[in-house]
């Protein structure tokens, strides 16, 4: 078996009873990518330093893929704009300085929407990215090359980062694992900012045990980073294999319009909740489409505001090297919060995201995790995203309220269609800084079905 | 009010006034917030004042803490909740393209500062970090300008009054005093020349009295007590000459020319205006409880006003005097001890201070205040003189001198400075000056 | 409140924003920035009263640090200038700035 298909747990344990090296796995993973980097276009940046390993941290040196907004020291990060082209970081982002001290080795930067702004990897100024499950379609966004990296099995494991969807959504496209945890519970310093007050640095895994253990060496408070949390760290590997007998499960927005498509699909893969002993119920969410427009106003003030320091001055290009969709956004974000508008906007959208945060603890109050369906249908097709100003936000609906509320959220893969290759995902919820909760539930419905395409390898 | 006009017109003016606060470090990182003495340019900086991708604030609690003293001090009331905004805009010394401030709800508000003049109020006092700075230069024929960071994110705390301020006069003073203050706390060395304490005046003329004008001119980059009030004359009068016109002077921003004494008219950067203010979301809104604001006025020391009044009261030192001595906590520790013990050896503390200040008596401030008050009773000591010794002498100065007495007589008592010389040089002795005056006085009357 | 955006309006955003656009990028924008904002007047529409808007959704309040420099984290002057395009002399150079006569 070529050695870059194992997950990250299983390579460790082999590696640990000395059955392969880790020189080996990284020789596979760079071989994989050798053979279909050119033509998916998942990493925009090789590491040229290949296997800094070392036995005795948690990692032992294997390879993991970084999403191209994660300053790397020495190493260009693009976040996928020309305007970075020659950006050579002199400093890590706390994470990945997490993930060296974890024995984690950088195999490369993964392309993304530029900015993060989409949920395609249309926006990359570097070419997009293709789904490696149906090169006909896209990965979703904005952490595509993540995603796409974990389900070509070019790396073991990969970081992302969600602003609102950006990692569970292109999990749900590529049919892997994506845990985008409590806002404030992984440091953002070192991560190019788009939405400073929902931006979650995450996992995408080929496995929710995966996530737990990458979830655990990159969580944490960070004095750089006034915006996390002290709160103790609960290790994630403990809510692996924990029955989930007696939960109370709510599922929210599959009566939507426009997820008829997939209702069925659903409602039959949820049965295995009641089967494994939880207690599932529908349950009325605020509509999600108020959400949009909360996150639209918020997300683009923000980040108009953060892509203020892109001069060309003291690193990069000038703004002329802005693309299509960032220079729209700045532009909406800075009419947004210009003289006037401010309070009809910006103050507005933070107040409606008050009655998101009010709906789902009301709901939390009545049970353990919500679920839904992580994204409306199917991977797109290439060249969908052509001409729709909001294409972003729409497949983001459902995943937005609670990107703008701060709570946890996994997403595990629910469904193949043989026909296409393509995934549906599933979108496990739980209150702030629950993240056990997601893992436990998300890990049960992993074992207990067949759509995670690594386990049917074992 | 002005020199050049008919009508009277009353000076509205207030002030801005920013110092930077001498942390050890910035305001939002951590790294090293000396920029006047740094040998290099860019060597103090980090991801955060850099501007980088990913650089984050996190704020200086010291700066914050300094911010509410400051406040305390010049009776304003502490916001119990307060946050930071952003405040963007566009200038290559600014990294992020928007500036860590605060917008509606400053740390303090509504204080005042007295003067000779009545009463300035303090419209507020906000914390913000500070720009870099610009050097302006010609590389190989061609103008550029050059960028040095090691000032941006300094801890910068700003001053706005009320438009109370009548004068120039009284601009400088409530200028002197602010400066006292920040000093006297410790929390800023506001040196003006190299840009530790910045002054803006906005200025405009009213032709009622306490009515406010339909405009304002602001003047910025003032580096010194003596050019605000230059300025301020200077727009007094070019404002009358319009207003005289029956014309508004015009809403806009000038700059001052120290050279020519005048203020001259600078772009009037009208976009620049949108700030687009709105709360920073990476820095936690900061919620102070009442025993926090007290203990902070607890522990204020007494405040220059405060100890001024009350030196005056215990030991006589007159206030223009004990002003000249208040420069910081320590020093005013040490002469009060100074004080106390020349009240005990029964030496008039107002005397010693006035011989320092007039330079006639020199202190070493090394030696131990019993030796400095030994010193200067030694220097200072009068002779024991007899009174008839002394009447001898007048009586001799008066006979020798008949027509400065009738001159004196007939009204020029200046000629009293005169006899009393006379006296001194016959006598050969040091004697109580006041005494010797006093009894000329009588025998020539 | 008027959703029609103008492309004089676009004009003046783009000064703002500091961003360059050609004349065409504005008639798309001046398009874009209209359908965004019917999106948005949606909003409006919801009861808002006596609520307050989120700034932070973690609670945190009073987040500081102790006046300490840290040189670990600073950056050496070679590092500070290592991505500027144009710099000399320890400076980042740009052209000149008119602002003062």
């Amino acid at each position: 078996m070529n050695l870059n298909h194992l997950t990250l747990k299983n390579a460790l344990d082999l590696v640990a009873k000395k059955q392969v090296t880790v020189e080996e796995i990284n020789h596979d993973v760079d071989k994989e990518i050798a053979k279909v980097n050119d033509k998916l276009n998942i990493y925009l940046t090789l590491n040229p330093e290949k296997n800094s390993s070392d036995q005795d941290k948690p990692l032992k040196g294997l390879p993991i893929a970084v999403k191209d907004n994660f300053c790397t020291k020495n190493l260009r990060t693009t976040a996928s704009s020309t305007l970075l082209d020659n950006f050579i970081p002199q400093f890590d982002a706390t994470v990945v300085t997490k993930l060296k001290n974890a024995g984690g080795h950088i195999v490369g930067k993964t392309n993304m929407d530029a900015w993060a702004h989409g949920s395609s990897t249309e926006t990359s100024q570097y070419g997009r990215t293709l789904n490696p499950r149906n090169t006909d379609h896209l990965p979703g966004g904005s952490s595509g090359g993540s995603a796409a990296a974990v389900a070509s099995d070019t790396c073991l494991a990969a970081l992302g980062t969600e602003t609102a969807g950006s990692i569970r959504q292109p999990a749900a496209w590529c049919g892997v694992v994506g845990l985008k945890p409590t806002y404030g519970r992984v440091s953002r310093f070192g991560i190019v900012s788009m939405a400073s007050s929902t931006d979650s640095p995450g996992p995408i895994t080929k496995t929710v045990e995966d996530s737990a253990i990458l979830f655990n060496l990159i969580a944490g408070a960070d004095p750089r980073d006034g915006t996390t949390s002290t709160d103790q760290v609960p290790d994630l590997t403990k809510s692996l294999n924990k029955s989930i007998k007696g939960l109370k499960i709510g599922v929210i927005y599959l009566d939507l319009p426009g997820l008829e498509k997939i209702k069925a699909i659903y409602e039959q893969e949820l049965k295995i909740f009641e089967t494994l002993g939880a207690k599932v119920e529908f349950a009325k969410a605020m509509d999600p489409k108020d959400a949009i427009s909360v996150y639209t106003i918020v997300q683009r003030g923000e980040v108009s505001s953060n892509l203020g320091r892109y001069t060309g001055i003291r690193y990069g290009f000038d703004r002329s090297h802005f693309g299509a969709e960032a220079k729209r956004r700045i532009m909406l974000g800075t009419y947004t919060l210009s003289k006037g508008y401010a309070d009809q906007y910006y103050t507005l959208a933070q107040k409606v995201r008050t009655l998101f945060i009010q709906d789902y603890q009301r709901l939390f109050s009545q049970y353990d995790v919500l679920v839904a369906p992580t994204s409306p249908g199917f991977a797109k097709k290439i060249g969908a995203t052509k001409g729709e100003a909001m294409f972003g936000e729409l497949e983001d609906m459902l995943v937005e309220a609670s990107s703008l509320s701060g709570f946890p959220g996994l997403n595990v893969p629910c469904f193949r269609d043989e026909k296409t290759n393509l995934y549906l995902g599933l979108n496990v919820m739980a209150p702030m800084w629950r993240e056990d909760l997601v893992v436990q539930v998300g890990d049960a419905f992993e074992k207990n079905t067949k759509w995670n395409s690594w386990r049917q390898e074992q | 009010m002005t020199k050049n006009t008919n009508t009277s017109y009353t000076l509205v003016c207030g002030l801005e006034i920013h110092a930077e606060l001498k942390t050890q470090s910035k305001m939002f990182c951590s790294c090293k917030n000396d920029p006047f003495h740094a040998q290099q340019p860019n060597i103090y900086t980090c991801p955060v004042c850099l501007g980088m991708p990913g650089g984050l604030p996190v704020a200086n609690k010291k700066a914050i803490d300094w911010t509410i003293k400051l406040g305390l001090a010049l009776n304003c009331q502490i916001n119990l909740f307060s946050k930071f905004d952003r405040k963007h805009y566009f200038y290559p010394d600014l990294p992020k393209g928007y500036q860590i401030s605060q917008y509606d709800i400053p740390f303090c508000e509504n204080g005042y500062i007295e003067t000779s003049e009545g009463r300035v109020g303090i419209r507020r006092i906000h914390l913000e970090e500070d720009t870099g700075k610009l050097l302006h230069k010609e590389i190989d024929g061609k103008k550029v300008s050059l960028i040095d960071f090691n000032r941006g994110g300094v801890p910068l705390v700003e001053v706005v009054t009320e438009p109370d301020i009548k004068s120039a006069n009284q601009a400088k003073e409530y200028g002197k005093k602010l400066r006292q203050i920040l000093r006297y706390l410790d929390i800023a060395d506001c040196d003006m020349e190299q840009g530790g304490m910045r002054l803006e005046a906005n200025i405009s003329l009213a032709d009622q009295p306490d009515t406010l004008p339909n405009y304002k001119v602001e003047v910025k980059n003032i580096n010194s007590f003596r050019y605000m009030e230059q300025a301020i004359n200077f727009e007094v009068d070019r404002q009358a000459e319009i207003l005289d016109k029956h014309e508004t002077p015009i809403q806009e921003t000038r700059g001052f020319n120290p050279n020519t004494a005048k203020t001259f008219s600078q772009r009037i950067k009208e976009d620049a205006q949108d700030y687009r203010y709105f709360p920073d979301p990476d820095l936690a809104p900061i919620h102070f409880t009442q025993a926090q604001i007290d203990t902070l006025q607890a522990n204020l020391p007494e405040l220059p006003e405060e100890l001024i009044k009350r030196w005056h009261d215990q030991f006589q030192i007159e206030t223009k005097y004990a002003d000249q001595l208040i420069i910081s906590q320590d020093k005013s520790k040490w002469w009060q001890e100074l004080f106390e013990l020349a009240v005990k050896l029964e030496v008039k503390p107002n005397d010693l201070v006035k011989a320092v200040i007039n330079k006639k008596f020199v202190v070493d401030y090394q030696q131990p205040i019993a030796t400095i008050i030994a010193n200067y009773q030694k220097e200072n000591q009068t002779d024991s003189l007899d009174e008839s010794e002394l009447s001898d002498v007048i009586t001799q100065v008066i006979n020798q001198n008949p027509n400065e007495v009738s001159a004196y007589q007939a009204g020029k008592i200046a000629l009293l400075n005169f006899f009393i010389g006379q006296v001194m040089r016959k006598l050969g002795k040091k004697v109580e000056m006041t005494r010797v005056k006093t009894l000329i006085e009588k025998a020539l009357s | 409140m008027p959703n029609k955006i103008t492309t004089a309006q676009v004009d003046h955003i783009a000064k703002l924003a500091n961003i360059p656009v050609s004349s065409q990028e504005k008639e798309q924008l001046a398009q874009d920035f209209t359908t965004t904002l019917d999106a948005i007047t949606n909003l409006q529409k919801i009861d808002v009263r006596g609520v307050e808007p989120t700034h932070q959704v973690t609670g945190l309040e009073n987040i500081f640090r102790e006046d300490e420099v840290k040189e670990e984290y600073m950056f050496t002057q070679d590092q500070a200038l290592a991505n500027g395009e144009n710099t000399s002399q320890g400076y980042f150079v740009v052209g000149r700035i008119i602002d003062e006569s």
